[in-house]
């Protein structure tokens, strides 16, 4: 029970014992408690229903599959991964699907943290309360839309005859456009069916994610470390590179591991746009839903998370996680 | 470049305006500060001192008008090409690297050799006193040694001039007070001039040679401590530096035979009995006391004169303890002061 010191101070409403009152009054006084209530629902979501499934994935990658019955075993073995790693005739399609993953994931990261960047710095430093709203808006405003119906668009913007080559051809920039799309490797007949496509449509897709962390990490820089800077004696770039880049830099790790993760795992965007060449996301499904490889769809699933581990152990090591 | 006084003028406003918007943060002003001064930019907030010294700096450019550093024109110069380092009020340390590292920052930059470099920065670290704190980072200091780095980041650079915008602000009494002494023996040793901006009349008086009062973006005075204090020029000098009592054009002319408005300073007020004759060099007024505000080493009265003059009287408790001076409440007194501590002013 409380004791109220000063009931004249009180208002009336304030003193009835409704049972909510006691509820708060017993919980402020027990906090563990109080805490335990907050984090029922994300633990319950968290440990249950992803780390759950999780963990039943990597069971799985250990189960056999029998290639003649098309049957999963609940036999343990190590053959899902033999056939992703180090089987002589049927790992090497899996490495180079890994590789051209890894690829795209790494190039699209990069690209995203470049193009992110000085729009992130922009809205930080220069732009006024308005513009600053309306460039969170623009960059929010993709993600209102469905996914779908966005790559889908950017299948016709990229299509042989469509916007993109026309604003090119108008712009007398088709020599360019025919350069790399004879690139080897990343062109192809049109840019919806080549890498460049695939390349620009996931750049296009999680720019977002790169922009947002880079621009909170940028908001908490404070304008007097750049004054500082200057007034020791440094050039803007100096300042750049010795200042607001180690101090923002959590921020391009936190976006480049959205870019980065999210990459590796889709499995619509090659679907949609480019060539028939696998990636991770569209080989897992092809195992899983086609041919009901459920092991070594597990095994190539959990790639994608050991190779995560390894970026962020590598970016800890880098000293990306020293400002937060 | 020489003035009269034949010392070289360290930084020259001519005329400077700054406008942000709609509002005139400093408002045509013209100031020579000299080499080897500790100079005080003195004034409230939004008064325009903390304007003034971002120009020093580079930070902000004048809206019109002209500074000079050493005679060279700098207004339209970037902070990185004016020989002037900065304290910074929220001290501006860089969080991810450790006292040494955000000292050498300057040097640094200039590419001053590695050994200098470490030199001078032991050197400085000496200076301020932190010599075994050099591989702390700026998080793992309390407030006053944060100071101490940001001072020496930028002495270590032996600047022309030093701009420090408020540095003591965030530190607790007793230590600001330590700093002050401090500072001011750094500068003695060091030469440079220095240029502070505060807004606590107390420190600009300890610290200063001269120093500049800052309203509404114009400098009301320029003069040094003692003289400012005595002879303040305006009404809100009066005011703002030390308390005064300030006596309007109506009230004056019934007591001085002029309308013109005087200040007097509390302490030079004697309180005494209504029957006391009032010497011929003096004037006296009956009153009764007000108000008692007992501070430990002084009390403050109210007085309501019955010449409707209301005045602020400081004593200090030689001999009286809390219990008599509270008692002098509603006690009816006579207040003597001088005529010469009248200081006619402008309103």
């Amino acid at each position: 029970m409380t004791s109220e010191p000063d009931s004249t101070m009180t208002p009336p409403s304030l003193k009835s014992k409704s049972p909510f009152r006691l509820i708060s009054n017993f919980l402020y006084r027990h906090s563990c408690l109080a805490t335990g209530f907050l984090l029922l629902l994300p633990v319950l979501w968290l440990v249950v229903v992803y780390l759950g499934s999780l963990g039943t994935m990597m069971i799985q990658s250990f189960y056999t599959y029998d290639h003649n019955t098309t049957q999963v075993l609940a036999e343990f073995s190590l053959d899902a991964y033999k056939e992703a790693f180090t089987d002589p005739i049927l790992s090497p399609p899996n490495k180079d699907v890994i590789k051209r993953t890894v690829r795209m994931a790494g190039a699209v990261t990069i690209a995203a943290a470049i193009v992110a960047f000085p729009l992130a710095y922009y809205m930080a430093r220069y732009a006024g309360p308005k513009m600053k709203g309306a460039l969170y808006l623009g960059v929010m405003l993709p993600l209102w839309s469905s996914y779908l119906v966005r790559v889908y668009s950017w299948k016709l913007i990229l299509a042989k005859d469509g916007v993109m080559t026309w604003f090119l051809s108008k712009l007398g920039l088709m020599p360019v456009l025919d350069w790399l799309l004879g690139i080897e490797g990343i062109g192809g007949k049109s840019l919806s069916t080549s890498y460049i496509g695939v390349f620009l449509v996931f750049l296009y897709v999680w720019l977002p994610y790169m922009v947002l962390p880079i621009n909170a990490a940028l908001e908490r820089v404070p304008k007097s470390l750049t004054e500082a800077s200057s007034d020791l004696g440094a050039r803007p770039w100096y300042t750049f590179l010795r200042v607001i880049l180690p101090l923002s830099f959590p921020g391009v790790v936190a976006g480049s591991i959205f870019t980065f993760s999210l990459t590796l795992g889709d499995y619509i965007i090659p679907n949609v746009i480019g060539t028939s060449s696998y990636f991770l996301g569209t080989l897992v499904n092809v195992e899983r839903g086609t041919l009901g490889n459920w092991p070594l769809a597990s095994v190539l699933t959990v790639v994608p998370v050991v190779i995560m581990m390894v970026y962020l152990s590598v970016a800890k090591r880098l000293g990306a996680f020293d400002a937060l | 470049m020489t003035d009269n006084n034949s010392r070289q003028v360290a930084v020259r406003f001519a005329d400077v305006a700054r406008r942000f918007g709609t509002v005139q943060a400093v408002d045509h002003v013209s100031l020579d500060i000299y080499d080897g001064e500790f100079f005080s930019l003195l004034g409230p907030s939004g008064s325009g001192k903390t304007t003034c010294l971002r120009m020093i700096a580079g930070f902000e450019s004048p809206s019109s008008g002209s500074i000079q550093l050493y005679g060279e024109e700098v207004s339209k110069m970037p902070p990185y090409e004016r020989d002037v380092n900065t304290v910074f009020q929220d001290y501006a340390l860089f969080p991810h690297m450790n006292v040494q590292k955000n000292i050498a920052y300057g040097l640094m930059v200039k590419r001053v050799s590695r050994k200098e470099r470490e030199q001078r920065v032991n050197e400085i670290l000496d200076m301020v006193q932190l010599t075994t704190l050099g591989k702390r980072k700026p998080s793992q200091l309390s407030g006053g040694q944060r100071q101490r780095v940001a001072l020496a980041r930028a002495l270590v650079n032996h600047p022309r001039v030093l701009l420090l915008d408020e540095p003591l602000g965030a530190l607790d009494l007793k230590l600001r007070q330590q700093m002050q002494i401090e500072l001011k023996a750094i500068q003695q040793r060091v030469g440079i001039t220095f240029i502070y901006v505060t807004h606590d009349q107390e420190e600009a008086l300890t610290m200063s040679d001269r120093l500049a009062v800052f309203n509404h973006g114009k400098i009301e005075q320029v003069g040094a401590p003692a003289e400012v204090y005595e002879r303040p020029a305006t009404s809100f000098v009066a005011s703002f530096v030390g308390v005064s009592n300030f006596v309007e054009a109506g009230l004056a002319q019934k007591l001085t035979g002029e309308a013109k408005p005087f200040t007097l300073r509390p302490e030079k007020i004697r309180l005494s009995t209504p029957e006391t004759p009032t010497p011929a060099d003096c004037f006296g007024l009956n009153g009764t006391i007000r108000d008692v505000i007992y501070l430990g080493m002084y009390t403050r009265y109210l007085v309501d004169t019955e010449a409707g003059i209301d005045l602020t009287v400081v004593v200090q408790n030689l001999e009286s303890t809390s219990s008599e001076v509270f008692a002098a409440r509603k006690r009816p007194v006579k207040v003597i002061w001088q005529k010469a501590h009248n200081r006619v002013v402008e309103e």
